[in-house]
Parts: C-alpha cells; sequence; structure tokens
C-alpha cells in the first residue's frame, strides 16, 4: 500500500480519532502509566497518554522524568509488548467435562474482539510481523492468534527521539515506520504548533481518517517530521553490526564469552518476557479435585528455567550459560533460519530490564571482536 | 605336510603380514577345539597363550559371590582373545568359557615372547595389532560402563 | 524432510481414544493399544511419527508410535514409565480414556531405503520407534536388497519385542544380531555393546541406508562406527529427542539449534546435524 505524506491532524483531534475508533467497536490500547513505566492499556480518552512524559532507560535502568512540552508520545518502549493482546500469556485452549456417559470436550469459542493499537513503534511492527510468520504462515495457524489478529487496526507512531538502549537503526527496524500499519504518526511540536503529520498505510486507515479533522500537509511540515525521524535514527542509544550476525554465532558456539556472560546473568528471564518477539509457550493440564473436570491452558514459557529443556533424566540445557547461550543465539541467530529474519528488533527492551544490564549488543560485539584480534572476552564491568 | 600357515594368514588379526613373520609364527601356532560349556581358560591361571577364533563364539566371565557368573564381552569368529601373556605376571584375570562350539588356534605365549625379543620388528607387528584390539575393547568397556540405557542422571 | 500431518482444524484439541489393553514389556516399559472413540479420528501415519498422549488431568507426553503403519485402527505405543505421565498411563485399564493428538513430526527413509541394503541398529527403547519401519519394510521385502537389524539393551530382561525378534531372526532374508551389556544367567548370546556387532553384519556400505535410534551417546558411537565402515552420512539417519509441549513447532521447547525436533525432526539425515550433535547443552 503506497505511504504518502498527505495529512496533517492537530494534537486536540487525537480524541477525535480515538472516538471514531470507538464508534466502530474497536476498543482503544495504548501507552499509559500504571506503576512509574508506561505500559499499554485500555485507554478511556487521550487524557490517559503519558503526556508531558519521558522514559531515561540504560541497562538496568528505567525512570520517568517531566518533560518540559506536552508531547503525547514523548518516549519510546516500556517493559510490555503489543505481543500480550496477540499471543495471550495465559489462556484456555479447552476443557472436558466427564460424567457417567463418558468424557465430552468443550471447545473454546473463539475471541474476536475488534482493538486499535494506538501508538506502536517501528520497532513492535516489525516484532508484530515476525510473531506472523511463525503463527499465521506455518502448517498450523494458530486460531487464537488468528483471531485476534485480523481484527486490529494499528495506529504507529514514528519515534523523533532515540531511547538510551534502542538500536533500531542498526537492525534495520526503524525509527521510521514502513509498512503494517493503518495510520502512521510523527508528533510535531514547534514553536506553539502541536500536530501530527500522517502516513497513511491502508484503505482502513483512510475511511478511519475521512471522519477526522485533518487537512492537506504543507511541504514544510513534511520535511520537519522527516528530520525530526532522521535525527533520531542518528542518536541510537546503542548499535549492533548484524552484518553475518548467524554465521558469527554458528562459529561461536565454544566461545569463552559465554562462560563470562554466565558468571553475570540470574536466568530470571526478564529478557524474555519484556522481548516483544519472545513466543515460547507451555501446555498445563489442570484437574478438580474429583476428577470430573479437566482444562488445558497455554501460557506463555521462559526458555531461562531448568524445567524448559527436561526430559526424563535431566535438563538439556543444565548450565546458565547454555541457557544464556540458547535465548541469544535463538534471537539473533537460529531466528533467521527458522523464520526468515532476526528474532531481534532492536528494540533495547531488554537490556533495560535486566537487572545486571547484560547488553545484547555488548555481547556480540565482544564476540566478533573475539575472532578478529585473539582478544580477551573478559567484560570491562565486573 | 600340511601347516597352519594358510588357516593364520586368512585370519583377520594376522591380515596383512608379511610372509616371514607368518613362518616365524606358525611354529607358535596348534589347534584347539572347545564344545559347548568347556573352558579355555580359568581366572588365576598362567596364561600361556592367546586365541584366534576361527568359528564359535566364546563368553568372558567373572563369578561373583551373591551374583553369579557375569558375561561381560563374547568373542566370536575372527576376533582374538587374551592378551594377559603380553604382561606380566602372566595371569588370567577372568575365565572364558565356550559358548557353542569353537574352532581356534591356540598361540604359545613364551614362544612369541622368545621370537620377538629375537626380532623386533616381529615383535612391532604383533603389538600394533594388539594395541588396535585393546583399543576397541577399551572403547567398548566405556560404552558398557556408561549403562547408556539408563534412566535418570 | 518436513513432517506432513494431516491438518486437525485445531492441532491442540485432544481426539479421545479408549485403551485397548496395556501390556507389560519389561519392568519399567509397557505397550499401550488404543482404539479411537469415532472412526473420523483414525489417522494413517508413517514410521518415525510420534503422538501426543494425554492422561486425562494428570498431563501429556509425546510417544513415538511402535505399531504397524497398515494397521492405523488400533495405535500402538511402547514407553518406559518414568515419568508422572507415564507412570499414570501404566495404570490404565481397559475402557480408559486416553487423549491424542498427532501424528507429528518426520519419518524413516522408508521411500529413500528401495534397492538398497537396509541397516537397522537400535538401542534400549530405541526399537520402539523403529518397528513401523521394520514392519513396512518387511511388506515390501523385495523392494530392498539386504535387510539387517542389529538390536542392543542393557540386559537380557531388557530387551523388547523378544518373540517378535526371534521369529523375524529365523527368516532367511532378514539378518537379526542382538547383543546385551551385560549377560545374566542363562543368556547364550551376544555380550557387548551394540557397536560390536557393526564390523560383522552383512550388508554393502556404499549402497546402505541406515537408521538409528537409541540413548544420544549410543546413536553418536553407531554413526561413527558405521561411517568407519564406509556408510555414508547422507545415508544415516537418526531419530532425536527434546522436551515438547505443543508437538507442531509453535511452542519453542524442543529446539535443537536453529530445528524444532518435533517438527523437523525427530527423524534427521545425520549430515544435516552432526555439526551439532557432539555439542553440549545444545
Amino acid at each position: 500500500m503506497q505511504v504518502a505524506c498527505t495529512v496533517v491532524v492537530d494534537s486536540q483531534h487525537l480524541e477525535q480519532l480515538l472516538a471514531v475508533l470507538r464508534k466502530r467497536d474497536f476498543r482503544i490500547l495504548g501507552p499509559t502509566v500504571r506503576a512509574n513505566a508506561i505500559v499499554y492499556d485500555e485507554l478511556s480518552s487521550a487524557a490517559d497518554f503519558p503526556v508531558g512524559l519521558t522514559d531515561e532507560q540504560d541497562g538496568g535502568k528505567y525512570r520517568l522524568k517531566r518533560r518540559d512540552d506536552q508531547s503525547l508520545f514523548g518516549f519510546v518502549v516500556g517493559p510490555e509488548s503489543w505481543k500480550r493482546f496477540l499471543l495471550q500469556p495465559d489462556m484456555r485452549l479447552w476443557r472436558a467435562k466427564r460424567d457417567r456417559s463418558g468424557l465430552e470436550i468443550i471447545e473454546e469459542s473463539q475471541k474476536t474482539a475488534k482493538s486499535a493499537f494506538i501508538g506502536v513503534r517501528s520497532c513492535d511492527l516489525h516484532a508484530i510481523a515476525t510473531q506472523d510468520k511463525i503463527f499465521l504462515n506455518a502448517e498450523y495457524a494458530d486460531p487464537s492468534y488468528k483471531g485476534l489478529r485480523e481484527n486490529i487496526f494499528v495506529v504507529a507512531v514514528n519515534c523523533v527521539q532515540a531511547g538510551g538502549t534502542c538500536f533500531c537503526s542498526s537492525m534495520g527496524t526503524g525509527p521510521k515506520a514502513t509498512a503494517g500499519f493503518d495510520l502512521a504518526l510523527t508528533e510535531v511540536l514547534d514553536s506553539g504548533a502541536h500536530y501530527f503529520v500522517v502516513d497513511i498505510g491502508s484503505k482502513d486507515g483512510a475511511n478511519v481518517l475521512r471522519e477526522v479533522p485533518h487537512r492537506e500537509a504543507l511541504q514544510s511540515e513534511c520535511e520537519t517530521a522527516e528530520r525530526l525521524v532522521k535525527s533520531c535514527s542518528e542518536r541510537m542509544g546503542r548499535e549492533i553490526d548484524p552484518e553475518g550476525i548467524k554465521e558469527l554465532l554458528y562459529r561461536n558456539y565454544e566461545n569463552p564469552r559465554w562462560d563470562d556472560v554466565a558468571e553475570r546473568c540470574l536466568t530470571c528471564g526478564n529478557c524474555t518476557m519484556v522481548c516483544p518477539t519472545c513466543f515460547c509457550t507451555t501446555v498445563e493440564d489442570y484437574t478438580d479435585l474429583s476428577g470430573k473436570e479437566v482444562e488445558r491452558r497455554r501460557r506463555i514459557d521462559v526458555c531461562f528455567t531448568m524445567d524448559f529443556s527436561y526430559i526424563h533424566g535431566g535438563s538439556i540445557r543444565a548450565s546458565p550459560k547454555s541457557r544464556y547461550r540458547q535465548w541469544m543465539t535463538h534471537k539473533l541467530a537460529t531466528w533467521i533460519d527458522q523464520f526468515g529474519v532476526s528474532g531481534c528488533v532492536g528494540c533495547g527492551r531488554c537490556i533495560t530490564w535486566c537487572p545486571v544490564g547484560i547488553d545484547i549488543t555488548e555481547e556480540a560485539r565482544a564476540i566478533r571482536q573475539s575472532e578478529l584480534c585473539n582478544a580477551p572476552t573478559i567484560s570491562a564491568r565486573r | 605336510m600340511e601347516t597352519l600357515e594358510p588357516i593364520l594368514a586368512q585370519h583377520p588379526f594376522l591380515k596383512g603380514l608379511e610372509p616371514k613373520y607368518l613362518k616365524l609364527i606358525v611354529g607358535c601356532a596348534s589347534n584347539a577345539r572347545f564344545n559347548a560349556g568347556q573352558y579355555l581358560f580359568r581366572e588365576g591361571e598362567e596364561a600361556n597363550q592367546f586365541y584366534m577364533i576361527r568359528q564359535g563364539k566364546v563368553a568372558v566371565q567373572i563369578s561373583a559371590a551373591q551374583r553369579g557368573v557375569i558375561a561381560v564381552q563374547t568373542i566370536g569368529e575372527g576376533d582374538i582373545l587374551g592378551w594377559s601373556w603380553l604382561i606380566p605376571p602372566y595371569r588370567w584375570r577372568f575365565d572364558a568359557r565356550a559358548l557353542e562350539l569353537t574352532r581356534a588356534i591356540a598361540l604359545d605365549g613364551k614362544c612369541l615372547r622368545t621370537k620377538s625379543e629375537e626380532d623386533h620388528d616381529l615383535g612391532y607387528e604383533l603389538l600394533k595389532r594388539f594395541s588396535s584390539v585393546i583399543a576397541e575393547r577399551l572403547e567398548a568397556t566405556r560404552l558398557q560402563l556408561l549403562d547408556i540405557y539408563a534412566t535418570g542422571p | 524432510m518436513r513432517g506432513t500431518v494431516q491438518m486437525i482444524r485445531d492441532p491442540m484439541l485432544a481426539h479421545l481414544f479408549s485403551v485397548e489393553r496395556i501390556r507389560k514389556e519389561t519392568y519399567d516399559t509397557f505397550t499401550v493399544e488404543l482404539k479411537p472413540r469415532h472412526s473420523s479420528s483414525v489417522t494413517p501415519f508413517a514410521p518415525g511419527q510420534f503422538n501426543m498422549l494425554y492422561v486425562l488431568g494428570i498431563g501429556e507426553v509425546p510417544i513415538s508410535i511402535s505399531g504397524d503403519p497398515a494397521e492405523p485402527e488400533t495405535l500402538v505405543h511402547t514407553t518406559r514409565a518414568v515419568g508422572t505421565v507415564t507412570k499414570a498411563m501404566r495404570k490404565l485399564r481397559r475402557g480408559d480414556t486416553v487423549g491424542v493428538r498427532g501424528p507429528f513430526g518426520t519419518q524413516w527413509p522408508i521411500k529413500e531405503s528401495e534397492r538398497h541394503d537396509v541397516v537397522i541398529v537400535a538401542g534400549g527403547i530405541g526399537l520402539a520407534p523403529l518397528r513401523p519401519a521394520v514392519y513396512q519394510i518387511l511388506s515390501q521385502r523385495n523392494a530392498r536388497d539386504k535387510f539387517v537389524l542389529l538390536y542392543g539393551a542393557r540386559t537380557p530382561e531388557d530387551l523388547l519385542y523378544w518373540k517378535e525378534t526371534e521369529g523375524w531372526r529365523r527368516r532367511s532374508d532378514f539378518e537379526v544380531d542382538v547383543t546385551v551389556d551385560r549377560g545374566s544367567g542363562t543368556w547364550r548370546g551376544n555380550v557387548g555393546v551394540v557397536t560390536t556387532l557393526i564390523p560383522k553384519a552383512t550388508f554393502n556400505p556404499s549402497s546402505t541406508i541406515a537408521m538409528v535410534c537409541g540413548p544420544e551417546i549410543m546413536m553418536r558411537f553407531t554413526v561413527a562406527d558405521l561411517q568407519k565402515r564406509g556408510v555414508p552420512t547422507e545415508n544415516i539417519y537418526i531419530s532425536m529427542e527434546r522436551n515438547m509441549k505443543c508437538g507442531f513447532g509453535f511452542c519453542g521447547h524442543c529446539q535443537f539449534g536453529p530445528f524444532f525436533v518435533c517438527r523437523d525432526g525427530p527423524v534427521f539425515r545425520y549430515d544435516r546435524v552432526k555439526g551439532l550433535i557432539g555439542m553440549g547443552e545444545i
């Protein structure tokens, strides 16, 4: 779908956009503050946005700070991603009742609630696209993911400032949204004016926009938006060299750097929980005390547990080193062989939310450098 | 008079051995035959020979108080049995018992040791072959030790 | 060789089967035979594939199918009773319900083995996923040249399907060699690890397809000895095992390098995985 910079919506009309979506039976999901972090939740109005707030992020650090303007999207990404609305973290698959005549399986009815995602960053758009590759294009399409996925309306936001742990530029996943959205907004605050330059990404997007006050964009407004996004792409908090990274990690399964990381990694699994592409789930069977009712649930899972790779006799990945290696090698290397794209979208969440600040870009760099000059791979930070 | 030379030459263990060394060895060789159930040797006995099995099956066994008789290995056609003749004090550490009718060539240990001291090249040819057999047995024994079919760590 | 599966509308939904019979094989191994509650649940399977078997309210485990592919109306599974689910399964009685999802996974190279010699090497419970391959090859015996089965277990009491393997041994067109790691009591057969049977088996290495299944160490050493005899690695197939929750590549648990053992395996051509096999904790 041809993306064109054609339209400007003044900031006060954003509320109207939400109203139009609500009228079409979309529930509004977007960024809001909860427990000192910006998360994604159901919004009742534009006032719920984290107005005038920004996030300061670094390895193992996340703080909200007041801005000196009233921007609605002046931050990047928080501990949550959109995957929790598409790949439900805890859901019932089916249940069964046992009675005198036998056993009856009761299937779950598919949820088809319509959701509007407001404020999706480019990195998260790529994350959704990668999960589509897993759950929609395989031999089996996951019915619940499919049902939810087909009923979303996506309003993306182009980042105009980069986060402290962001590296979407090096991963080629942002900051400009290029696909997978119905509308994409670039927020501009310029000498008293506060408006959004809007890219239309789909027919649905165009239809919704028709009912929101808008005007044709001036050339200068388009240029301002372009300039802001470009400047953001040059100020990323982190960077990584993705060139040949798959082969690099395949060559380095026995690199001593893994032992070094293992001394720092707590195997807490935070990284998997905040990562927008991590998709591992587990299946659990429950029964009531009488044994007459059983149910099967699917829950999001974490590859850092001993349980994860357990087969009779023991876990395949017993050491913390093997589990960290599995996560990082999957994310940056084997994912590419499995799904044709990288599993990493450069959002930086794993760096921010790691309690000890392990930095995936630093680990990749250390492994790459260890090949170049036989340099010691012990991290400086001990 | 027919000698055992052609039979020796055919056995896989001596494959590739130059005829001049075969001639040296044949003087130490004799035919042996064991019926099913017969012992080739017993633990503790003097180890004066080794056997090149031509036909049949031999169990290498040990007796343990409450456990009875345990077979740790079976040796068959084309294999060789016994290397205790190579290493002092030249005593068998296990029993060897034929499980079925077994034909073998017995090679006299003292005879071979003497000839190998006189002709080191012969000694080297024999030791090369024995090392290979011992290495294979060691690897197989390690696998048995690993108890790979067990459940649990 | 991706698994081909009968598309069930929702592969997480279990089909209900009824226990026909539970048969004890060895002190820790048993076979369960299942018949479907509804005829529409009968699904053909290929040798090497597995089902996810669900014991009501207890849990689900992946178990390879051990029955005859020509008779898919009865599902036969042989397993060790080692965990909560399998121990509960062993206590089931005729008429009890078991949930079945599948069949999943890749298959043994039955088609590829035509006009070749076939060597099957099984260790311990590894004979169970190979038995359907034996059945299928025997049903088209003339399509292949030499057919060899080498089977090893810990002790004579651990040998699976003993009557059946003895029956196979009596065939003149099927070479069956059995060995145990430890001989006990009255055992008069071979004693030694299963790899010791390889040098003497009758087959032509350059035109052999080999199928190997057993504990990982056994498979590694078996492949090495098959290679030593000259069987090319692209003709050797092994069957891997990993923790599985979904069975079809969504839950991520069974990953082995870039492969999902449930979907890209469990049967793998050896040359495709040889880089990963020797490495620990992959």
